[in-house]
């Protein structure tokens, strides 16, 4: 085990680990959410996810043509991430209306529709893998040949923004000794940012409070006057949102993706909400960022093709000694 | 539907001998009846021969099965240009993944039709189909498949057309040491049993060059801890065993930590797919097997490549060429079954394009060379022979 190597590079490797882990949080909120409601692991999230990274992809490849800079750049980001937003909540959308709602209004039991996500994860997976295909089906794959080509391999963004080390006055901000990159901290920045808004959406809004009241008592929030089906359609809608953004931020770090990204990161993500207490919303911030720190540790210590299993072995013990998770408590109990 | 167990039992064995029947009837007799042996008569050839491709058609390591196909669909259409019969080349599509060799290996083998492989193209599958290929008899040839271990397995049907990483490693090993320079080098490697085969025999032989090594998964994206290590080890070097897809990951996570240094890869790397790291790509240097498209020994074939598809030969397109020439060779001269066919090639000698093609016992070419290339001005440009 190399402590000295983890104690050496303890600063780089736990803000290295914040950001990726600020990804796996958002990507988390959206199972968190819909668990919380529904009772419902939602696999096909990672889809949703997946296909936000394709929408920020395209907006960019459509939007730049060499160098940008300045207010360009600002302007393109900004559409990059609204695109990538938009496109999530979109497929989100369309996955409650066809994969759940003719379930859950039939009352079948959860494992069907757990069966149905599992599918669902795949047709929109492979839709994407197949996309040159489905293209050429339509008789637009010249239009788009930039677009849809190279459909099962990794795809890169044009390189707009330069991760940077960050200086205020020539000085390099620098924590414990390593010097800050400039897309660490947007990511890490960006996802506190999104998710206290969607927190406190949940605990403040009249809607939110219908999320909340839908995932104590269903019945009991119908009657209040709880539109149940309005309420199912928010939560999906917000944890598209979230993995929209999620899905930007991966595009900021990573800069590549392809139509099967989102399998592993879902089932990181799903971890982590697992990890921080499913059904609760600050949980899934906690769990996310505590994997990833805790996978680049295990990185270190280890080896890196520990990272995965160190994630895993880190799940079954906390939930060994705290099954409900770090957080433990669940949507529906979070206080007014 | 029946009502005493009598008329079930009789349902049963009736199914059952139904089955048993069946599968006696559909064992092949082995080789057909019309043709028979040596119809070189006049100089046609066998006829109703198959030679098939086995390697990836598509998923995330394509761009290495591309030109390998291409290189065998133009062996076999210049054969079908003047032939009597002709050969038809089939595809098996593997994705390189060694978890779908085995039943796709099966199903080839079962096909008697086929004479000849070409492939498998990756060490991984190699290592999974190459016990079904031995078991029946289908002589393979693998224009790109460079772990050395494969030649030991003691399979009488394996055979490469190109120099394995017995020789490439070594040659990476003292590029770095002799024309790079490279005194602290990283090795790297993604576990797959070509990344880490080669990776190893690089480590070996560069020694106490090396400060540190790590090991990645193939599908990773998020490199942050080896990089990570490679900055606190102060390598000036890092060489990387596996394929283009991460490579051009890890290369531009690299540059983002601030590694100035060499990122030298192999004959894995060298795909187009690479160059999407973009800027960061720029000075890597790639080793391969493989002979560069503008050496003046290929540059018939290159020709003749570019005018059917349109673009310069690709990796190993040129290896694939003339490992299918040669089950085309034996097709020529009237061969039309397993057995016959892997005697003929186990006595081959002769020029091909890319080197002089004769196998010793174990499958292995009695010649073989290592190119080194180098990533600039966003392209793959060679750089000679390793020597």
């Amino acid at each position: 085990m190399n402590f000295e190597f983890l104690f050496d590079n303890f600063a780089q490797l736990t803000i290295t680990g914040l950001a990726f882990g600020a990804i796996y949080a958002l990507i988390a909120l959206g199972y968190t959410m819909v668990y919380g409601v529904l009772q419902l692991i939602n696999f096909a999230h990672s889809e949703v996810f997946m296909y936000g990274t394709f929408a920020t992809l395209w907006t960019v490849m459509a939007l730049t043509s060499g160098d940008v800079g300045g207010v360009k750049l600002i302007s393109v980001l900004i559409a990059a991430l609204l695109a990538s937003m938009a496109v999530s909540a979109v497929i989100a959308l369309i996955l409650e209306r066809v994969a759940y709602r003719p379930l859950i209004k039939k009352n079948a039991p959860r494992l069907v529709a757990l069966i149905s996500a599992i599918g669902a994860s795949f047709v929109l997976a492979e839709l994407m893998g197949l996309r040159d295909r489905v293209t050429a089906w339509v008789g637009l794959d010249d239009n788009f040949d930039e677009y849809v080509s190279g459909a099962r391999i990794n795809r890169s963004m044009p390189p707009i923004v330069d991760n940077v080390p960050i200086t205020v006055f020539g000085w390099d901000v620098s924590i414990g000794g390593y010097t800050l990159k400039s897309v660490d901290v947007i990511v890490i920045v960006s996802a506190i940012l999104m998710m206290v808004a969607l927190d406190q959406f949940v605990r403040r809004s009249r809607l939110g409070r219908g999320i909340r009241a839908t995932a104590q008592d269903p019945e009991t929030a119908a009657l209040m006057g709880v539109n149940p089906t309005r309420t199912v359609q928010l939560t999906f809608l917000l944890g598209g949102l979230a993995a929209g953004a999620a899905a930007f931020l991966y595009m900021l770090k990573i800069e590549t993706t392809r139509y099967d990204v989102g399998f592993l990161l879902g089932v990181k993500a799903f971890t982590a909400a697992v990890l921080g207490g499913i059904g609760n919303l600050r949980g899934a911030l906690v769990g996310g960022l505590v994997l990833g720190v805790a996978e680049n540790w295990g990185a270190a210590l280890f080896g890196t093709e520990w990272r995965h299993v160190v994630a895993f072995v880190v799940l079954v013990i906390v939930l060994l000694f705290r099954p409900t998770g770090i957080l433990g408590e669940s949507l529906g109990k979070a206080r007014a | 539907m029946f009502r005493s167990t009598k008329s079930w039992r009789v349902v049963a064995a009736g199914a059952a001998s139904v089955l048993v029947l069946s599968a006696c009837g559909s064992t092949d007799d082995g080789g057909d009846d019309d043709g028979g042996d040596g119809g070189s008569a006049g100089g046609s050839g066998a006829c109703d021969q198959v030679l098939a491709f086995f390697g990836p058609e598509t998923g995330p390591a394509a761009g290495l099965g591309a030109p390998i196909i291409n290189g065998a669909q133009l062996a076999v259409d210049e054969y079908n240009a003047d032939a009597e019969c002709d050969v038809e080349l089939k595809k098996f599509d593997s994705q390189g993944s060694p978890d779908q060799a085995p039943s796709l290996a099966t199903e080839a083998a079962g096909d008697e039709t086929i004479v000849g492989i070409v492939g498998p193209a990756f060490s991984g599958e190699s290592a999974a189909a190459g016990p079904i290929f031995a078991e029946a008899g289908l002589p393979t040839i693998s224009p790109s498949a460079t772990n050395p271990t494969l030649a030991d397995n003691g399979w009488d049907t394996f055979h490469r057309a190109l120099g394995n990483d017995a020789t490439q490693g070594p040659a990476a090993a003292k590029y770095i040491s002799e024309t790079i320079g490279g005194k602290a080098v990283f090795v790297l490697d993604d576990a797959s049993e070509y990344g880490a085969g080669l990776a190893g025999i690089v480590e070996e032989d560069l020694g106490d060059a090396v400060v540190e090594t790590d090991t990645i998964q193939v599908g990773d994206t998020d490199f942050s801890a080896t990089v990570t290590k490679v900055t606190a080890s102060k390598a000036d070097t890092v060489f990387f065993g596996g394929y283009y897809a991460e490579a051009a990951l890890i290369v531009s996570q690299l540059r983002d930590g601030g590694f100035e240094g060499t990122f030298v890869v192999a004959d894995g790397v060298k795909d187009p797919g690479f160059l999407e790291a973009g800027e960061a790509a720029e000075g890597s240097v790639i080793t391969c097997p493989c002979i560069p498209a503008d050496d003046p020994a290929v540059a018939e074939f290159a020709a003749a490549y570019e005018a059917e598809f349109g673009e310069a030969p690709g990796t190993y397109a040129a290896e694939a060429y003339d490992a299918t020439n040669i089950f085309l060779d034996g097709i020529g001269e009237g061969i039309d079954n397993r057995e016959d066919m892997l005697a003929f090639i186990n006595e081959y000698d002769e020029q091909g394009v890319t080197k002089q093609l004769k196998f010793d016992e174990t499958g292995e070419p009695a010649d073989v060379h290592v190119y080194a290339y180098t990533v600039t001005g966003g392209e793959i440009v060679p750089e000679g022979e390793i020597s």
